[in-house]
């Protein structure tokens, strides 16, 4: 798990179509998957500056989205990984408020079939 | 008791459009029978289901809007079921939300009118922005 929170900074989303020799040998496969699939919350963050953290601050408290509805599937799709998973707050930098709102609204949404509980293989 | 709930329900693709008017004015007709009221009753027309639901790929979305007691929601989810052409249907309710967010828009309202008065030091702070990358480039 320690790994984990550390993984966003190594394998950023701007770094993922370089040839894979540059890159961290501690990039794991799993994470530059759901890279994509993490929300617009997040930053961009530039690849070369492995220290360089930018303060991630919440989608909804900044653009004042107050309703998060089960129908908004284009909002919802940002903050769930390419499988099919919720992406955790840490990652998106939702506040905790809206995470739980968010998951509910995921939650419905999968429920009548506009967003898939997993990924088809 | 004045509830809103939201009724979204998926209909099989190959239902003709005739069959689903007289599905939902079936439905329409139950709604003032158990004492509620039809906000709003919305085709979303046809769409891609993110996963198999009864060997269909996709389905006709439809969302109601209706406003009553747990008694009409109840006869509405009956009569879902019994029926065979809906494949998949969710029931919300939505008043609560939004009464919230009712609340917060009024508290947002009432705090922009406080912010509206003292515009005027905004272009003063704007004329000092640019002095200030300056000075380190000077150093």
């Amino acid at each position: 798990m320690a790994d984990e929170t550390k993984a966003p900074e190594q394998s950023a989303p701007s770094e993922r179509p370089r040839p894979s020799g540059d890159r961290p040998s501690g990039d794991r496969p799993r994470f530059g998957g759901g890279g994509g699939g993490r929300g617009p919350g997040g930053p961009p963050r530039e690849g070369g500056r492995k220290f360089f953290r930018r303060k991630k601050v919440c989608k909804f408290c900044t653009e004042k989205i107050d309703a998060i509805s089960y129908r908004d599937v284009r909002l919802l799709q940002g903050f769930v990984a390419e499988r099919g998973k919720i992406v955790p707050r840490r990652l998106t930098g939702v506040c905790t408020r809206h995470q739980r709102r968010l998951s509910l609204a995921i939650k419905q949404s999968r429920n009548i079939a506009l967003l898939a509980f997993a990924a088809r293989f | 008791m004045n509830r809103t709930y939201e009724l979204m329900f998926i209909v099989r693709p190959d239902m003709t459009e005739e069959d689903l008017d007289k599905l939902l004015s079936m439905l329409q007709s139950i709604v003032p029978a158990s004492g509620g009221s039809i906000v709003k009753v919305d085709k979303m027309g046809k769409r891609r289901l993110a996963y198999t639901v009864k060997r269909f790929h996709e389905g006709i979305y439809v969302l109601m809007v209706v406003e009553g007691g747990g008694a009409v929601i109840h006869e509405l989810e009956r009569r879902l079921r019994v029926t065979e052409q809906v494949i998949k249907f969710l029931t919300v309710r939505t008043d609560e939300e939004q009464k919230r967010l009712d609340k917060i828009k009024a508290l947002r309202d009432a705090r922009k009118k406080v912010s509206a008065q003292p515009a005027a030091p905004a272009p003063v702070a704007a004329a000092e922005a640019p002095a200030v990358p300056e000075a380190p480039a000077t150093a």
